[in-house]
C-alpha cells in the first residue's frame, strides 16, 4: 500500500513514550468501544504509485476526447497557453491555503489583486471579489447582494443558461427569495413581460449576455426597464465575448458575473471552474467571499491583505453576506496568467476568431437545405439552428471524432471557438450535408 | 515588488492566436466595447518572471510546516496532480452523450462508494465545490425533508459557539435560524444546554467531532439521540474527519448527513484559497433529495441521472471534477490498511507536539486530543503582553506557518495546532523548539517579538487602512 507517513515504527514508540499511553489505539479512549469500527473498511487495498497510475489511467482511457468540439452551452475549449499551465502548476502557488498570514502570502494576496484589477478591466465594473465557485453560483450569490428590506423579489430572464437558473432557484429555495422567470421572445428576453413583471418590491432582474441561445441581449433596454423600476441589472457574462463587446458598466449593469472557465481552464466534465463576481463601488460591501486590498506594512512599503472582512463568515457568523469561505483561488490565478499572457490584443483577437468561425459555420450550415438559423438577430460564438435526424447526424459526427451541437427545445445549439479550423468546420459541415442527403 | 501591469511595454504582445481563416465577422456597432481595454503586455519571459517572483513569496506545503489547526494541511501527493492532468479528463466536455463518458462516471461512482464507507452514510453526491458549500447542501436536505414530513414549522439548527462561522452562515442562507448554545467547560456539548435548546421548532444540529477545540465528544451518542427524539436532523461538519478515519464512522455516531473536506482529509491541495471539493453523504432517506449526477449501473453501462426528488442543483454540472479524481487517487494509493493509518498517525502526531509543548504552554483543555489541539496564550499576555499574534509572526521569522489564531472563540489568546500525519518526528521536534524558544523570548525580550517578522517579504501590514481606505484594484491612470 502507499503511505505518506514519514516516522518509523521506532520513532512512534518514542513518541507514545513521550505522550504516556502504551499504544496509539489509547488515544481513542475518549471513543464509546460500542460504537468503534470493528472491520476493516470496505475498500481496495492500498496500491503503489505505478499500480495507482495504470488503474487510473485505465477509468480515463473510457472516455471519448473527441478531436473537434462544437459543444459549449456553458462549457467551452479555448486555447490554453503553455505560460499559463506552467505558472499554474507551481508547487507553492497550488500548495497554499488561504492567505491569512499576509506577511508570508503577498504572491498569493498580489496575485489576487491583480485578479481583481482585470475582473474589473474586462466587466468595467469598480470591485470584483476573490472569486466563487462558479458561474452559476455567482449568479445565484448576486440575488442576495441586491435583496434589501423591502426589495424582496428576484427576476430572471428565460434565456440564461438552463443549468445556472436550477442553481439560483435552489439557492432561492434556500433563502425564501421569490424567484420569477421573465419569458423569452425570438430567442431574448422579452422586455413587454419584463416591464410588465418589475414592481416596486423587485431587488433584481438578471440576464446573460449573450445569452443560452448565444443571442446578444438588448441589454441597454433591459437595464432601463430593470432600473426603472428601481431594482438592480444583474449581466451574466462571457469573458471572451468582453474582449471586442460592450462592457456590463456600458449597458448600465450594478453587478457583473459570469463563468471564468474560458480563459485558461480546461472543460474536465464541469469543473473546478470559476465564478467572477465584480459590481458598482457602492455594493462593495454586499459582494460575498474573499477581497483582497492594498495597503502599507510597517515600513511603508507597499502590501496586500484580506479586507472588508467584516462581511465574511468567520467575523459575522449568522450574519455573513454569504457562506462562502474556500473560493477558486488557483482558478482565478488562471484566468490571470491567461488574460496577462494574452492582453488586450490576444484577447479581441480570440474573441474576433470565435464569432468569425460562428458566422461561418453557421453560413455553411445553413447552406444544406433543412437547416435553418433558428433566431434571428445578433449573435457571438453559439446559435441554435433547426436540423432534421438530430440524433443520427450528431451520431455521425461523433463517429468521425466531431462533438456535435448540443441538442435543445428549440433545435441544436453550437458552438465555435477559436480552435476549430475552417478545414473541421468544412468537414462538420460536410458530415451534416451527406447525412442528411441520404 | 512590481504589479503585473507596471512591467513591460505598450504595444508589447505573446503571439498566441493565429490569423482568422475564415472571412472576419465585423457585427454591428451596437454591440462593440467602447472602453479601453486595460491588461498587462509583456513578453512571456517577462510573464515567466513575475509569477516565478510571486511563487517566492508565498509559503506553501512544501516550503515547511504548516500546523493550521482545522485546514489540515498535509502533503498533497504528485500522482494525484498527474492523474487529474489525464487528457482523458481535462478533454472532456460536461454535456457530452453517456456512452463517451463511462470513465467519468467510474471515477464519481467510485468516489462515492469509498467517502459513504468511510462516512458511514450510504449516499453521497460530489457536487458541492468546497466545506461551506456541502454545509448549504446537507442543509436544503434537511429542509426539503422536513417540509416533505409536513415538519417545514422546523426553523432552528442548534450551533455550538464553538462551531467554524460556515455553520450559522450556511444555515441562514437556508432559511433557518440559528440557536446557538454554549460548550461545557470540557469544551464539549453541554447536555443540560442542549436539552433546553431542542423543542417542537427544532430542525437540527450542526457539529464537529472531534470538536473545535480538538476532543472528541465522548457524549456523542447521546448528543444526537436528544436531536433525534426532539424530532431534529444531526448534521456532521466533516473539517475534522481526519482524525477517526477507519476508527470510528460519522454514520455510527448518529449523523444523519454530513460533508466532506477533499482538499483537508484526502489530500487535495488548498491552491491558495480554493478549489476545494465538499461532497455530501447522507442516510438512505434523504438520498432522494441529493443534488448532482447520480450514476446508476444498467446493463448497457453507467448512466447519469437525477434523484427522483432532487432539491436542486447548487453548481453547474457535476463538481469540481479534476478536485475528485485527486481524492480518489490518494483513497485507491492508501486504501483499507492506509486511511485510518492516516488518521492513527495524525492524532499520535498532535499528542506528541502537545506533550512536548505543555510544560511550557497552557493547553486550553488538558486531555487527550484527537488530530490538533488548542492552547491558550492568555497567561502569557497577561505576564508578558506578548499575544497569539506575536507568536504567530514569531513563527514566520522561523519558516513556520502559525497555527489558526484566536479560533475557536471560546478560547481566549488561541493557537489551535494541527501537525497532519505527513510531518515526520524530526520537523515536529524542530517546530517544538522554535516554539519554546519564542516562549522564553516573550519574557526575556518580548519587543523582539512585537517587531517580528523582520525576515519576511513584508513587515506586519496595515490591516485598518486597508479597510478605512480600501484600494481594490490597480489605478491604470496614477
Amino acid at each position: 500500500m502507499g503511505s505518506y507517513v514519514p516516522t518509523s515504527p521506532a520513532e512512534r514508540e518514542e513518541m507514545l513514550r513521550s505522550i504516556g499511553v502504551p499504544t496509539v489505539e489509547a488515544l481513542y479512549d475518549n471513543v464509546p468501544s460500542e460504537m468503534l469500527l470493528s472491520r476493516p473498511l470496505n475498500l481496495p487495498e492500498g496500491l503503489s504509485e505505478l499500480e495507482v497510475a495504470n488503474k487510473v489511467s485505465a477509468i480515463a482511457e473510457k472516455n471519448i476526447v473527441f478531436k473537434t468540439v462544437l459543444r459549449g452551452a456553458g462549457a467551452y475549449r479555448h486555447h490554453i497557453p503553455s505560460i499559463v499551465k506552467s505558472v499554474v502548476n507551481k508547487e507553492q502557488l497550488v500548495t497554499a491555503y488561504t492567505p491569512y498570514q499576509a506577511e508570508i502570502s503577498q504572491g498569493i494576496l498580489q496575485s489576487i489583486f491583480e485578479y481583481q484589477t482585470m475582473i474589473c478591466s474586462l466587466t468595467g465594473m469598480d470591485v470584483s471579489n476573490a472569486s466563487v465557485y462558479d458561474g452559476a453560483t455567482a449568479a445565484a450569490e448576486s440575488v442576495a447582494m441586491c435583496i434589501e428590506r423591502k426589495k424582496t423579489k428576484a427576476y430572471i430572464s428565460a434565456t440564461v443558461n438552463p443549468a445556472y437558473l436550477d442553481v439560483v432557484k435552489t439557492y432561492c429555495y434556500g433563502s425564501g427569495v421569490p424567484l420569477t422567470i421573465i419569458p423569452e421572445k425570438n430567442g431574448v428576453t422579452d422586455p413587454e413581460a419584463l416591464k410588465a413583471a418589475l414592481a416596486g418590491d423587485s431587488a433584481c432582474f438578471i440576464s446573460q449576455q449573450p445569452n443560452f441561445y448565444g443571442m446578444m441581449e438588448d441589454a441597454a433596454a433591459l437595464g432601463e426597464i430593470t432600473h426603472g423600476a428601481g431594482a438592480k441589472y444583474v449581466m451574466i457574462c462571457n469573458p471572451i465575448s468582453l474582449g471586442i463587446c460592450k462592457t456590463p458598466a456600458e449597458y448600465g449593469a450594478d453587478v457583473a458575473v459570469g463563468e471564468g472557465q474560458p480563459l485558461g481552464m480546461p472543460i474536465a466534465f464541469g469543473g473546478p471552474y470559476l465564478g467572477f463576481m465584480a459590481a458598482k463601488s457602492q455594493m462593495a460591501r454586499k459582494l460575498p467571499g474573499r477581497i483582497v486590498g492594498q495597503t502599507v506594512d510597517k515600513e511603508g512599503k507597499r502590501g496586500f491583505v484580506l479586507t472588508l472582512q467584516a462581511r465574511e463568515q468567520h467575523i459575522r457568523r449568522e450574519k455573513a453576506s454569504s457562506n462562502i469561505c474556500s473560493n477558486q483561488a488557483l482558478c482565478a490565478l488562471t484566468a490571470a496568467v491567461y488574460l496577462s499572457a494574452m492582453g488586450q490584443k490576444g484577447l479581441a483577437q480570440a474573441a474576433t476568431l470565435c464569432t468569425s468561425k460562428a458566422h461561418y459555420f453557421a453560413q455553411q450550415l445553413c447552406a444544406i437545405p433543412g437547416v435553418e438559423m433558428v433566431h434571428e438577430g445578433e449573435y457571438f460564438h453559439e446559435f441554435v439552428t433547426t436540423l432534421p435526424k438530430t440524433e443520427e447526424v450528431l451520431a455521425e459526427l461523433e463517429s468521425e471524432g466531431i462533438l456535435g451541437g448540443y441538442p435543445t427545445e428549440k433545435g441544436v445549439l453550437w458552438c465555435v471557438t477559436e480552435v476549430v479550423t475552417k478545414a473541421e468546420l468544412d468537414r462538420a459541415a460536410a458530415i451534416v450535408k451527406e447525412v442528411l442527403a441520404r | 515588488m512590481k504589479l503585473v501591469f507596471e512591467r513591460g511595454l505598450e504595444g508589447q504582445f505573446q503571439k498566441i492566436m493565429p490569423e482568422c481563416d475564415v472571412p472576419v465577422y465585423e457585427g454591428s456597432d451596437a454591440f462593440k466595447r467602447e472602453g479601453k481595454l486595460n491588461l498587462p503586455h509583456l513578453s512571456e519571459n517577462e510573464l515567466s518572471r513575475h509569477y516565478t517572483e510571486i511563487a517566492k513569496r508565498v509559503h506553501g506545503v512544501n516550503d515547511g510546516f504548516y500546523p493550521l489547526g482545522s485546514c489540515t494541511m498535509k502533503y498533497n501527493p504528485k500522482i494525484n496532480e498527474d492523474m487529474a492532468a489525464l487528457t482523458g479528463f481535462t478533454g472532456i466536455h460536461p454535456l457530452q452523450p453517456t456512452y463517451s463518458v463511462q470513465g467519468c462516471l467510474e471515477a464519481l461512482k467510485v468516489t462515492e462508494e469509498y467517502l459513504a464507507e468511510i462516512a458511514g452514510m450510504d449516499a453521497v453526491t460530489l457536487q458541492p465545490a468546497a466545506g461551506a458549500h456541502g454545509e448549504f447542501t446537507g442543509l436544503l436536505l434537511i429542509k426539503k425533508y422536513l417540509e416533505s414530513i409536513g415538519a417545514a414549522e422546523r426553523k432552528k439548527i442548534i450551533v455550538p459557539d464553538s462551531a467554524h462561522g460556515t455553520n450559522p452562515a450556511s444555515a441562514v442562507m437556508c432559511g433557518f435560524e440559528i440557536v446557538n448554545i454554549p460548550s461545557g467547560e470540557d469544551g464539549c456539548v453541554d447536555l443540560e444546554a442542549l436539552k433546553k435548546a431542542v423543542g417542537p421548532d427544532t430542525a437540527g444540529l450542526m457539529l464537529t467531532n472531534p470538536n473545535t477545540v480538538g476532543v472528541f465528544d465522548k457524549n456523542i451518542l447521546q448528543i444526537t439521540e436528544i436531536v433525534h427524539e426532539a424530532g431534529g436532523l444531526c448534521y456532521y461538519d466533516g473539517a475534522n474527519l481526519n482524525a477517526v478515519m477507519g476508527v470510528v464512522r460519522p454514520g455510527d455516531m448518529g449523523f444523519d448527513c454530513i460533508h466532506i473536506n477533499l482538499h483537508k482529509t484526502f489530500s487535495t491541495p488548498h491552491g491558495g484559497g480554493g478549489p476545494g471539493s465538499g461532497p455530501v453523504g447522507c442516510k438512505a432517506f434523504l438520498a432522494k433529495y441529493l443534488p448532482g449526477i447520480r450514476v446508476a449501473e444498467l446493463e448497457e453501462g453507467l448512466v447519469a441521472g437525477t434523484a427522483e426528488e432532487t432539491m436542486g442543483n447548487v453548481k453547474a454540472f457535476g463538481g469540481n471534477f479534476l478536485v475528485v479524481i485527486k481524492a480518489m487517487t490518494y483513497i485507491m494509493t492508501l486504501g483499507r490498511e492506509g486511511i485510518p493509518e492516516a488518521s492513527k498517525n495524525a492524532v499520535l502526531n498532535a499528542n506528541y507536539m502537545m506533550s512536548r509543548l505543555k510544560d511550557l504552554y497552557t493547553m486550553a483543555y488538558d486531555v487527550t486530543c484527537m488530530h490538533e489541539f488548542v492552547m491558550t496564550l492568555d497567561k502569557l499576555h497577561k505576564e508578558t503582553g506578548i499575544s497569539a499574534l506575536d507568536i504567530a509572526k514569531g513563527l514566520l521569522d522561523n519558516g513556520i506557518h502559525p497555527p489558526t489564531m484566536y479560533f475557536p472563540l471560546i478560547v481566549h489568546e488561541a493557537l489551535m495546532i494541527e501537525p497532519t500525519e505527513t510531518e515526520s518526528k524530526e520537523s515536529i521536534d524542530a517546530a517544538v523548539e522554535v516554539f519554546r524558544n519564542l516562549y522564553h523570548m516573550a519574557y526575556e525580550n518580548p519587543e523582539a517579538l512585537h517587531e517580528a517578522p523582520t525576515k519576511t517579504p513584508v513587515r506586519r501590514l496595515d490591516e485598518v487602512r486597508a479597510a478605512r481606505t480600501p484600494i481594490l484594484k490597480y489605478d491604470f491612470n496614477a
